[in-house]
Protein backbone atom coordinates (compact mmCIF):
# COMPACT_ATOMS: atom_id res chain seq x y z
CA UNK A 1 0.00 0.00 0.00
CA UNK A 2 1.35 3.45 -0.92
CA UNK A 3 2.05 5.84 1.92
CA UNK A 4 -0.27 8.87 2.13
CA UNK A 5 1.65 11.96 1.02
CA UNK A 6 2.18 14.64 3.63
CA UNK A 7 0.90 17.20 1.13
CA UNK A 8 -1.30 16.20 -1.79
CA UNK A 9 -2.29 18.79 -4.38
CA UNK A 10 -4.82 18.11 -7.12
CA UNK A 11 -6.09 20.31 -9.93
CA UNK A 12 -4.79 23.52 -8.34
CA UNK A 13 -5.55 26.57 -10.48
CA UNK A 14 -5.01 30.27 -9.89
CA UNK A 15 -5.31 33.17 -12.30
CA UNK A 16 -4.66 36.87 -11.79
CA UNK A 17 -6.89 38.60 -14.32
CA UNK A 18 -6.17 37.05 -17.70
CA UNK A 19 -2.85 35.55 -16.52
CA UNK A 20 -3.18 31.91 -15.56
CA UNK A 21 -0.38 31.26 -13.05
CA UNK A 22 -1.31 27.75 -11.85
CA UNK A 23 -3.14 25.48 -14.28
CA UNK A 24 -4.58 22.22 -12.91
CA UNK A 25 -1.38 21.54 -10.97
CA UNK A 26 -0.94 18.12 -9.31
CA UNK A 27 1.83 17.31 -6.81
CA UNK A 28 2.51 14.86 -3.97
CA UNK A 29 5.03 15.73 -1.26
CA UNK A 30 6.12 12.58 0.58
CA UNK A 31 6.33 12.68 4.39
CA UNK A 32 9.72 13.14 6.01
CA UNK A 33 11.47 14.04 2.76
CA UNK A 34 12.81 17.22 1.26
CA UNK A 35 11.07 18.34 -1.93
CA UNK A 36 12.28 21.32 -3.92
CA UNK A 37 10.20 22.91 -6.67
CA UNK A 38 12.36 24.63 -9.26
CA UNK A 39 11.23 26.95 -12.01
CA UNK A 40 11.97 30.25 -13.67
CA UNK A 41 10.92 33.67 -12.48
CA UNK A 42 7.15 34.10 -12.83
CA UNK A 43 6.56 30.38 -13.21
CA UNK A 44 4.16 30.25 -10.24
CA UNK A 45 6.46 28.90 -7.50
CA UNK A 46 5.64 31.63 -5.00
CA UNK A 47 1.91 31.45 -5.77
CA UNK A 48 2.05 27.67 -5.23
CA UNK A 49 3.68 27.96 -1.79
CA UNK A 50 1.31 30.80 -0.78
CA UNK A 51 -1.69 28.68 -1.81
CA UNK A 52 -0.47 25.81 0.37
CA UNK A 53 0.10 28.16 3.31
CA UNK A 54 -3.36 29.70 2.93
CA UNK A 55 -2.02 33.14 2.06
CA UNK A 56 -3.65 33.09 -1.40
CA UNK A 57 -6.99 31.50 -2.17
CA UNK A 58 -6.81 29.33 -5.29
CA UNK A 59 -9.58 29.40 -7.92
CA UNK A 60 -9.93 25.61 -8.05
CA UNK A 61 -8.40 22.38 -6.79
CA UNK A 62 -7.66 20.72 -3.47
CA UNK A 63 -4.72 20.83 -1.07
CA UNK A 64 -4.58 18.03 1.49
CA UNK A 65 -2.23 18.08 4.47
CA UNK A 66 -2.16 14.74 6.29
CA UNK A 67 -5.20 13.71 4.25
CA UNK A 68 -7.37 16.74 5.19
CA UNK A 69 -8.37 19.32 2.60
CA UNK A 70 -7.12 22.58 4.10
CA UNK A 71 -9.08 24.69 1.61
CA UNK A 72 -12.38 23.45 3.07
CA UNK A 73 -11.38 24.07 6.70
CA UNK A 74 -12.74 26.69 9.10
CA UNK A 75 -10.35 29.49 10.10
CA UNK A 76 -9.70 27.93 13.52
CA UNK A 77 -8.94 24.51 12.01
CA UNK A 78 -6.66 26.19 9.53
CA UNK A 79 -4.84 27.96 12.35
CA UNK A 80 -4.40 24.58 14.05
CA UNK A 81 -2.82 23.21 10.86
CA UNK A 82 -0.59 26.30 10.63
CA UNK A 83 0.59 25.54 14.17
CA UNK A 84 2.44 22.50 12.77
CA UNK A 85 4.03 24.52 9.99
CA UNK A 86 7.26 26.53 9.92
CA UNK A 87 7.98 29.00 7.14
CA UNK A 88 11.18 30.74 6.08
CA UNK A 89 10.32 33.73 3.90
CA UNK A 90 12.51 34.90 1.04
CA UNK A 91 13.49 38.17 2.75
CA UNK A 92 13.19 36.76 6.27
CA UNK A 93 10.04 38.79 7.09
CA UNK A 94 11.28 39.42 10.63
CA UNK A 95 9.12 41.73 12.72
CA UNK A 96 11.21 44.89 12.90
CA UNK A 97 9.25 46.24 15.89
CA UNK A 98 10.42 43.31 18.04
CA UNK A 99 13.90 42.30 19.25
CA UNK A 100 15.48 39.16 17.84
CA UNK A 101 14.51 36.90 20.77
CA UNK A 102 10.83 37.89 20.53
CA UNK A 103 10.91 37.18 16.80
CA UNK A 104 12.26 33.69 17.49
CA UNK A 105 9.79 33.03 20.31
CA UNK A 106 6.83 34.66 18.53
CA UNK A 107 5.10 31.38 17.62
CA UNK A 108 5.64 29.95 21.12
CA UNK A 109 4.11 33.03 22.72
CA UNK A 110 1.29 33.34 20.17
CA UNK A 111 0.24 29.72 20.73
CA UNK A 112 0.52 30.14 24.51
CA UNK A 113 3.14 27.37 24.60
CA UNK A 114 5.15 29.23 27.25
CA UNK A 115 5.34 32.46 29.23
CA UNK A 116 7.50 35.43 28.25
CA UNK A 117 9.79 34.65 31.20
CA UNK A 118 10.47 31.13 29.86
CA UNK A 119 10.44 32.12 26.20
CA UNK A 120 13.60 34.23 26.27
CA UNK A 121 16.05 31.48 27.39
CA UNK A 122 14.33 29.08 24.95
CA UNK A 123 14.83 31.62 22.13
CA UNK A 124 18.53 31.89 23.03
CA UNK A 125 18.81 28.07 22.87
CA UNK A 126 17.21 28.03 19.41
CA UNK A 127 19.48 30.84 18.24
CA UNK A 128 22.43 28.68 19.28
CA UNK A 129 21.09 25.87 17.07
CA UNK A 130 21.44 28.15 14.03
CA UNK A 131 24.88 29.35 15.07
CA UNK A 132 23.99 32.66 16.70
CA UNK A 133 25.11 33.77 20.16
CA UNK A 134 23.04 35.16 23.00
CA UNK A 135 24.48 38.61 22.25
CA UNK A 136 22.11 39.05 19.28
CA UNK A 137 18.97 38.24 21.30
CA UNK A 138 18.24 41.83 22.26
CA UNK A 139 19.25 43.42 18.96
CA UNK A 140 16.73 44.70 16.45
CA UNK A 141 16.53 42.71 13.18
CA UNK A 142 17.70 45.81 11.27
CA UNK A 143 21.02 45.66 13.14
CA UNK A 144 21.82 42.23 11.65
CA UNK A 145 23.48 41.31 8.34
CA UNK A 146 21.44 39.52 5.64
CA UNK A 147 22.91 36.14 6.56
CA UNK A 148 22.19 36.65 10.26
CA UNK A 149 18.63 37.74 9.51
CA UNK A 150 18.15 34.55 7.52
CA UNK A 151 19.42 32.50 10.47
CA UNK A 152 17.04 34.29 12.84
CA UNK A 153 14.19 33.64 10.40
CA UNK A 154 15.19 29.96 10.33
CA UNK A 155 15.30 29.93 14.15
CA UNK A 156 11.76 31.39 14.21
CA UNK A 157 10.60 28.76 11.71
CA UNK A 158 11.92 25.82 13.77
CA UNK A 159 11.06 27.21 17.23
CA UNK A 160 7.71 25.44 17.61
CA UNK A 161 9.16 22.13 16.28
CA UNK A 162 7.00 22.02 13.13
CA UNK A 163 6.00 18.91 11.17
CA UNK A 164 6.30 20.64 7.84
CA UNK A 165 8.77 23.33 6.90
CA UNK A 166 8.48 25.66 3.92
CA UNK A 167 11.39 27.55 2.44
CA UNK A 168 10.88 30.35 -0.08
CA UNK A 169 14.12 30.94 -2.01
CA UNK A 170 16.25 30.36 1.12
CA UNK A 171 19.52 31.53 -0.47
CA UNK A 172 18.27 34.63 -2.29
CA UNK A 173 20.39 37.70 -1.57
CA UNK A 174 23.19 35.73 0.10
CA UNK A 175 26.75 35.19 -1.10
CA UNK A 176 27.55 31.59 -2.17
CA UNK A 177 29.31 30.73 1.10
CA UNK A 178 26.49 32.04 3.30
CA UNK A 179 24.01 30.33 0.96
CA UNK A 180 25.78 27.01 1.52
CA UNK A 181 25.81 27.60 5.29
CA UNK A 182 22.06 28.34 5.34
CA UNK A 183 21.39 25.23 3.23
CA UNK A 184 23.46 23.08 5.62
CA UNK A 185 21.51 24.51 8.57
CA UNK A 186 18.22 23.78 6.82
CA UNK A 187 19.21 20.16 6.14
CA UNK A 188 20.48 19.72 9.72
CA UNK A 189 17.38 21.22 11.35
CA UNK A 190 14.89 19.40 9.10
CA UNK A 191 16.67 16.12 9.84
CA UNK A 192 16.74 16.84 13.58
CA UNK A 193 12.99 17.58 13.63
CA UNK A 194 12.14 14.68 11.29
CA UNK A 195 10.05 17.18 9.34
CA UNK A 196 8.83 17.28 5.76
CA UNK A 197 10.55 20.09 3.87
CA UNK A 198 9.01 21.90 0.90
CA UNK A 199 11.15 24.51 -0.80
CA UNK A 200 10.97 26.65 -3.91
CA UNK A 201 14.07 28.04 -5.55
CA UNK A 202 15.71 28.85 -8.84
CA UNK A 203 19.16 28.32 -7.33
CA UNK A 204 20.21 24.90 -8.64
CA UNK A 205 23.19 24.56 -6.28
CA UNK A 206 20.87 25.18 -3.32
CA UNK A 207 18.24 22.76 -4.72
CA UNK A 208 20.77 19.96 -4.97
CA UNK A 209 21.99 20.54 -1.43
CA UNK A 210 18.59 20.46 0.28
CA UNK A 211 16.43 18.23 -1.94
CA UNK A 212 15.67 14.54 -1.87
CA UNK A 213 13.16 15.05 -4.67
CA UNK A 214 12.99 17.82 -7.25
CA UNK A 215 9.89 18.92 -9.16
CA UNK A 216 9.91 21.43 -11.99
CA UNK A 217 7.07 23.88 -12.55
CA UNK A 218 6.49 25.42 -15.96
CA UNK A 219 3.39 26.93 -17.52
CA UNK A 220 1.51 26.55 -14.24
CA UNK A 221 1.99 22.77 -14.07
CA UNK A 222 4.50 20.32 -12.65
CA UNK A 223 6.25 18.97 -15.73
CA UNK A 224 8.83 16.70 -14.08
CA UNK A 225 9.38 15.02 -10.73
CA UNK A 226 12.40 12.91 -9.88
CA UNK A 227 15.19 12.24 -7.42
CA UNK A 228 17.58 15.15 -6.89
CA UNK A 229 20.50 12.94 -7.84
CA UNK A 230 18.96 12.26 -11.27
CA UNK A 231 18.19 15.83 -12.26
CA UNK A 232 21.10 16.12 -14.69
CA UNK A 233 19.88 13.00 -16.51
CA UNK A 234 16.17 13.86 -16.47
CA UNK A 235 15.68 13.45 -20.20
CA UNK A 236 13.28 16.39 -20.03
CA UNK A 237 14.33 19.25 -22.33
CA UNK A 238 12.79 21.89 -20.02
CA UNK A 239 14.65 20.55 -16.97
CA UNK A 240 17.86 20.20 -18.97
CA UNK A 241 17.67 23.81 -20.14
CA UNK A 242 16.94 25.07 -16.62
CA UNK A 243 19.75 23.04 -15.05
CA UNK A 244 22.20 24.22 -17.72
CA UNK A 245 20.96 27.80 -17.36
CA UNK A 246 20.88 28.12 -21.12
CA UNK A 247 18.91 30.69 -23.10
CA UNK A 248 18.53 28.11 -25.89
CA UNK A 249 15.75 25.58 -25.46
CA UNK A 250 12.01 25.16 -25.12
CA UNK A 251 11.65 27.70 -22.25
CA UNK A 252 11.11 31.14 -23.72
CA UNK A 253 11.35 34.00 -21.24
CA UNK A 254 9.16 37.02 -21.82
CA UNK A 255 11.63 39.69 -22.86
CA UNK A 256 10.46 42.90 -24.49
CA UNK A 257 12.91 44.62 -26.78
CA UNK B 1 -23.76 62.28 -28.62
CA UNK B 2 -20.67 60.09 -28.20
CA UNK B 3 -19.00 62.76 -26.08
CA UNK B 4 -22.00 62.81 -23.72
CA UNK B 5 -21.97 59.02 -23.46
CA UNK B 6 -18.22 59.03 -22.78
CA UNK B 7 -18.75 61.63 -20.04
CA UNK B 8 -21.57 59.60 -18.46
CA UNK B 9 -19.44 56.45 -18.65
CA UNK B 10 -16.53 58.22 -16.94
CA UNK B 11 -18.84 59.52 -14.19
CA UNK B 12 -20.32 56.03 -13.78
CA UNK B 13 -16.88 54.44 -13.52
CA UNK B 14 -15.78 56.96 -10.89
CA UNK B 15 -18.99 56.50 -8.91
CA UNK B 16 -18.62 52.73 -9.09
CA UNK B 17 -15.00 52.97 -7.88
CA UNK B 18 -16.01 55.19 -4.93
CA UNK B 19 -18.89 52.86 -3.94
CA UNK B 20 -16.66 49.81 -4.29
CA UNK B 21 -13.97 51.40 -2.07
CA UNK B 22 -16.61 52.45 0.50
CA UNK B 23 -17.93 48.88 0.55
CA UNK B 24 -14.44 47.45 1.02
CA UNK B 25 -13.74 49.85 3.92
CA UNK B 26 -17.11 48.99 5.52
CA UNK B 27 -16.38 45.25 5.32
CA UNK B 28 -12.88 45.82 6.74
CA UNK B 29 -14.38 47.84 9.62
CA UNK B 30 -17.03 45.17 10.32
CA UNK B 31 -14.41 42.40 10.40
CA UNK B 32 -12.17 44.49 12.69
CA UNK B 33 -15.07 45.24 15.05
CA UNK B 34 -16.05 41.57 15.16
CA UNK B 35 -12.54 40.81 16.44
CA UNK B 36 -12.68 43.46 19.18
CA UNK B 37 -14.83 41.26 21.40
CA UNK B 38 -13.30 37.87 20.54
CA UNK B 39 -10.12 36.53 22.20
CA UNK B 40 -7.18 36.39 22.10
CA UNK B 41 -6.64 39.97 23.31
CA UNK B 42 -3.33 41.79 23.25
CA UNK B 43 -3.34 44.22 26.22
CA UNK B 44 0.41 44.89 25.90
CA UNK B 45 -0.05 46.02 22.28
CA UNK B 46 -3.11 48.08 23.21
CA UNK B 47 -1.12 49.90 25.89
CA UNK B 48 1.68 50.61 23.44
CA UNK B 49 -0.79 52.07 20.95
CA UNK B 50 -2.40 54.19 23.68
CA UNK B 51 1.04 55.66 24.35
CA UNK B 52 1.92 56.08 20.65
CA UNK B 53 -1.39 57.59 19.61
CA UNK B 54 -2.33 59.44 22.79
CA UNK B 55 0.67 60.43 24.85
CA UNK B 56 3.00 61.23 21.96
CA UNK B 57 0.31 63.29 20.18
CA UNK B 58 -0.12 65.56 23.21
CA UNK B 59 2.45 68.22 22.21
CA UNK B 60 1.10 68.75 18.70
CA UNK B 61 -2.53 68.77 19.86
CA UNK B 62 -1.72 71.09 22.78
CA UNK B 63 0.08 73.62 20.59
CA UNK B 64 -2.71 73.55 18.00
CA UNK B 65 -5.35 74.11 20.69
CA UNK B 66 -3.53 76.93 22.48
CA UNK B 67 -2.88 78.94 19.32
CA UNK B 68 -6.38 78.28 17.97
CA UNK B 69 -7.90 79.61 21.20
CA UNK B 70 -5.61 82.66 21.10
CA UNK B 71 -6.35 83.55 17.49
CA UNK B 72 -10.06 82.93 17.99
CA UNK B 73 -10.18 85.42 20.89
CA UNK B 74 -8.31 88.00 18.84
CA UNK B 75 -10.45 87.58 15.71
CA UNK B 76 -13.77 87.53 17.56
CA UNK B 77 -12.80 90.65 19.47
CA UNK B 78 -11.96 92.63 16.30
CA UNK B 79 -15.19 91.42 14.67
CA UNK B 80 -17.51 91.93 17.64
CA UNK B 81 -16.05 95.36 18.48
CA UNK B 82 -17.82 96.65 15.35
CA UNK B 83 -21.15 95.81 17.01
CA UNK B 84 -20.08 96.70 20.55
CA UNK B 85 -20.42 93.02 21.45
CA UNK B 86 -16.90 92.45 22.82
CA UNK B 87 -18.40 90.80 25.91
CA UNK B 88 -19.32 87.73 23.83
CA UNK B 89 -15.67 86.85 23.11
CA UNK B 90 -15.29 84.38 25.98
CA UNK B 91 -18.54 82.61 25.09
CA UNK B 92 -17.62 82.36 21.40
CA UNK B 93 -14.19 80.98 22.26
CA UNK B 94 -15.45 78.27 24.61
CA UNK B 95 -18.32 77.14 22.37
CA UNK B 96 -16.18 77.14 19.21
CA UNK B 97 -13.41 75.21 20.92
CA UNK B 98 -15.53 72.57 22.64
CA UNK B 99 -18.02 72.01 19.83
CA UNK B 100 -15.85 72.34 16.72
CA UNK B 101 -12.25 73.42 16.82
CA UNK B 102 -11.09 71.10 19.61
CA UNK B 103 -12.27 67.84 18.03
CA UNK B 104 -11.75 68.82 14.38
CA UNK B 105 -8.28 70.31 14.73
CA UNK B 106 -7.13 67.53 17.08
CA UNK B 107 -8.59 64.98 14.65
CA UNK B 108 -6.83 66.50 11.65
CA UNK B 109 -3.50 66.81 13.48
CA UNK B 110 -3.68 63.21 14.73
CA UNK B 111 -4.72 62.04 11.24
CA UNK B 112 -1.52 63.60 9.91
CA UNK B 113 0.69 62.21 12.65
CA UNK B 114 -0.84 58.86 13.54
CA UNK B 115 -2.87 57.90 10.44
CA UNK B 116 0.22 58.28 8.28
CA UNK B 117 2.38 56.32 10.74
CA UNK B 118 -0.12 53.44 10.94
CA UNK B 119 -0.44 53.22 7.15
CA UNK B 120 3.34 53.33 6.68
CA UNK B 121 3.99 50.68 9.35
CA UNK B 122 1.33 48.24 8.17
CA UNK B 123 2.16 48.96 4.52
CA UNK B 124 5.81 48.11 5.10
CA UNK B 125 4.78 44.97 6.98
CA UNK B 126 2.59 44.00 4.00
CA UNK B 127 5.22 44.48 1.30
CA UNK B 128 7.94 42.74 3.35
CA UNK B 129 5.73 39.68 4.01
CA UNK B 130 5.54 40.38 7.77
CA UNK B 131 1.72 40.18 7.69
CA UNK B 132 1.95 36.82 5.88
CA UNK B 133 4.48 35.72 8.50
CA UNK B 134 1.95 36.49 11.25
CA UNK B 135 -0.57 34.18 9.58
CA UNK B 136 1.95 31.34 9.34
CA UNK B 137 2.64 31.84 13.06
CA UNK B 138 -1.07 31.23 13.87
CA UNK B 139 -1.66 34.91 14.61
CA UNK B 140 -4.61 36.74 13.10
CA UNK B 141 -3.29 40.07 11.75
CA UNK B 142 -6.67 41.73 12.30
CA UNK B 143 -6.49 40.94 16.01
CA UNK B 144 -2.77 41.60 16.37
CA UNK B 145 -2.36 44.72 14.23
CA UNK B 146 -5.72 46.33 13.50
CA UNK B 147 -7.79 45.89 16.69
CA UNK B 148 -5.27 47.44 19.14
CA UNK B 149 -4.85 50.50 16.91
CA UNK B 150 -8.57 51.05 16.36
CA UNK B 151 -9.48 50.55 20.04
CA UNK B 152 -6.60 52.75 21.24
CA UNK B 153 -7.39 55.60 18.83
CA UNK B 154 -11.11 55.49 19.67
CA UNK B 155 -10.35 55.66 23.40
CA UNK B 156 -7.59 58.26 23.47
CA UNK B 157 -8.92 60.84 21.00
CA UNK B 158 -11.63 62.00 23.47
CA UNK B 159 -8.94 62.40 26.15
CA UNK B 160 -6.78 64.41 23.74
CA UNK B 161 -9.76 66.58 22.86
CA UNK B 162 -10.52 67.19 26.52
CA UNK B 163 -6.96 68.45 26.91
CA UNK B 164 -7.36 70.51 23.71
CA UNK B 165 -10.61 72.04 25.06
CA UNK B 166 -8.94 73.13 28.28
CA UNK B 167 -5.84 74.51 26.54
CA UNK B 168 -7.87 76.22 23.81
CA UNK B 169 -9.96 78.06 26.40
CA UNK B 170 -6.76 78.89 28.27
CA UNK B 171 -5.27 80.35 25.06
CA UNK B 172 -8.35 82.54 24.65
CA UNK B 173 -8.15 83.56 28.30
CA UNK B 174 -4.49 84.60 27.99
CA UNK B 175 -5.20 86.82 24.96
CA UNK B 176 -8.45 88.12 26.50
CA UNK B 177 -6.85 89.10 29.79
CA UNK B 178 -3.32 90.14 28.84
CA UNK B 179 -3.93 91.68 25.41
CA UNK B 180 -7.59 92.71 25.29
CA UNK B 181 -7.75 93.86 28.92
CA UNK B 182 -10.70 91.73 30.03
CA UNK B 183 -11.04 91.24 33.76
CA UNK B 184 -9.99 87.63 34.53
CA UNK B 185 -13.02 86.96 36.72
CA UNK B 186 -15.44 88.39 34.18
CA UNK B 187 -13.83 86.44 31.34
CA UNK B 188 -14.11 83.15 33.27
CA UNK B 189 -17.69 83.92 34.32
CA UNK B 190 -18.63 84.55 30.66
CA UNK B 191 -16.86 81.30 29.71
CA UNK B 192 -18.98 79.23 32.11
CA UNK B 193 -22.22 81.17 31.67
CA UNK B 194 -23.41 79.68 28.41
CA UNK B 195 -21.40 76.43 28.38
CA UNK B 196 -23.59 73.32 28.58
CA UNK B 197 -22.75 69.68 29.11
CA UNK B 198 -23.90 68.88 25.59
CA UNK B 199 -21.28 71.25 24.11
CA UNK B 200 -18.42 69.29 25.64
CA UNK B 201 -20.10 65.89 25.23
CA UNK B 202 -20.75 66.38 21.50
CA UNK B 203 -17.08 67.24 21.04
CA UNK B 204 -16.00 64.08 22.84
CA UNK B 205 -18.38 61.93 20.77
CA UNK B 206 -16.91 63.52 17.65
CA UNK B 207 -13.41 62.77 18.96
CA UNK B 208 -14.21 59.07 19.48
CA UNK B 209 -15.63 58.82 15.94
CA UNK B 210 -12.62 60.68 14.49
CA UNK B 211 -10.23 58.38 16.38
CA UNK B 212 -11.99 55.35 14.92
CA UNK B 213 -11.85 56.87 11.42
CA UNK B 214 -8.14 57.76 11.67
CA UNK B 215 -7.08 54.28 12.80
CA UNK B 216 -9.48 52.54 10.41
CA UNK B 217 -8.22 54.41 7.34
CA UNK B 218 -4.57 54.01 8.39
CA UNK B 219 -5.01 50.27 8.94
CA UNK B 220 -7.12 49.76 5.79
CA UNK B 221 -4.72 51.60 3.49
CA UNK B 222 -1.62 50.01 5.04
CA UNK B 223 -3.10 46.51 5.14
CA UNK B 224 -3.94 46.63 1.43
CA UNK B 225 -0.85 48.41 0.19
CA UNK B 226 1.19 46.79 -2.56
CA UNK B 227 4.00 47.54 -4.96
CA UNK B 228 6.94 48.26 -2.66
CA UNK B 229 8.03 51.69 -1.47
CA UNK B 230 5.79 53.53 -3.93
CA UNK B 231 2.78 51.56 -2.75
CA UNK B 232 3.55 52.32 0.89
CA UNK B 233 3.89 56.02 0.03
CA UNK B 234 0.53 55.99 -1.77
CA UNK B 235 -1.10 54.18 1.18
CA UNK B 236 0.23 56.82 3.58
CA UNK B 237 -1.09 59.69 1.47
CA UNK B 238 -4.46 57.98 0.95
CA UNK B 239 -4.79 57.29 4.68
CA UNK B 240 -4.31 60.96 5.63
CA UNK B 241 -6.45 62.36 2.81
CA UNK B 242 -9.35 59.91 3.26
CA UNK B 243 -9.31 60.27 7.06
CA UNK B 244 -9.30 64.09 6.79
CA UNK B 245 -12.24 64.11 4.36
CA UNK B 246 -14.19 61.64 6.50
CA UNK B 247 -13.48 63.69 9.64
CA UNK B 248 -14.95 66.81 8.02
CA UNK B 249 -17.93 64.85 6.67
CA UNK B 250 -18.73 63.15 9.97
CA UNK B 251 -18.19 66.43 11.81
CA UNK B 252 -21.15 67.88 9.91
CA UNK B 253 -23.27 64.75 10.40
CA UNK B 254 -22.66 64.62 14.17
CA UNK B 255 -23.23 68.38 14.53
CA UNK B 256 -26.53 67.92 12.70
CA UNK B 257 -27.50 65.08 15.04
CA UNK B 258 -26.70 67.06 18.18
CA UNK B 259 -27.70 70.59 17.39
CA UNK B 260 -30.20 70.62 14.49
CA UNK B 261 -33.43 72.31 15.52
Amino acid sequence: MRETPKIRIRGLSKAFGPKRVLDQLDLDVPAGRGMVVIGGSGSGKSVLIKCILGLIEPDAGTIEIDGRNVLAMSRSDREAVNAQIGMLFQQGALFDSLPVWENVAFGLLARRMMTRRDARPRAVEILAQVGLGADVADLSPSELSGGMQKRVALARAIAARPDIMFFDEPTTGLDPIMGAIIDALIVEQVKRLGATAFSITHDMASAQRIADTVAMIHGGRIIWVGPAAAIRESGNPYVDQFVRGSSEGPIKMEVRR
Amino acid sequence: MNAVLDLLAAIGRSLFAVLSAAGAVAIFAAVALSHVVRPPFYPRLLLRQVLDIGYFSLPVVALTAVFSGMVLALQSYTGFARFSAEGAVATVVVLSITRELGPVLAGLMVAGRVGAAIAAELGTMRVTDQIDALITLSTNPMKYLVVPRIVAATLVLPMLVLVADILGVLGGFVVGVFKLDFHPGTYMARTWEYLEFQDVFSGLVKAAVFGFIIALMGCYQGYHSKGGAQGVGAATTNAVVSASILILTFNYIITELFFAR
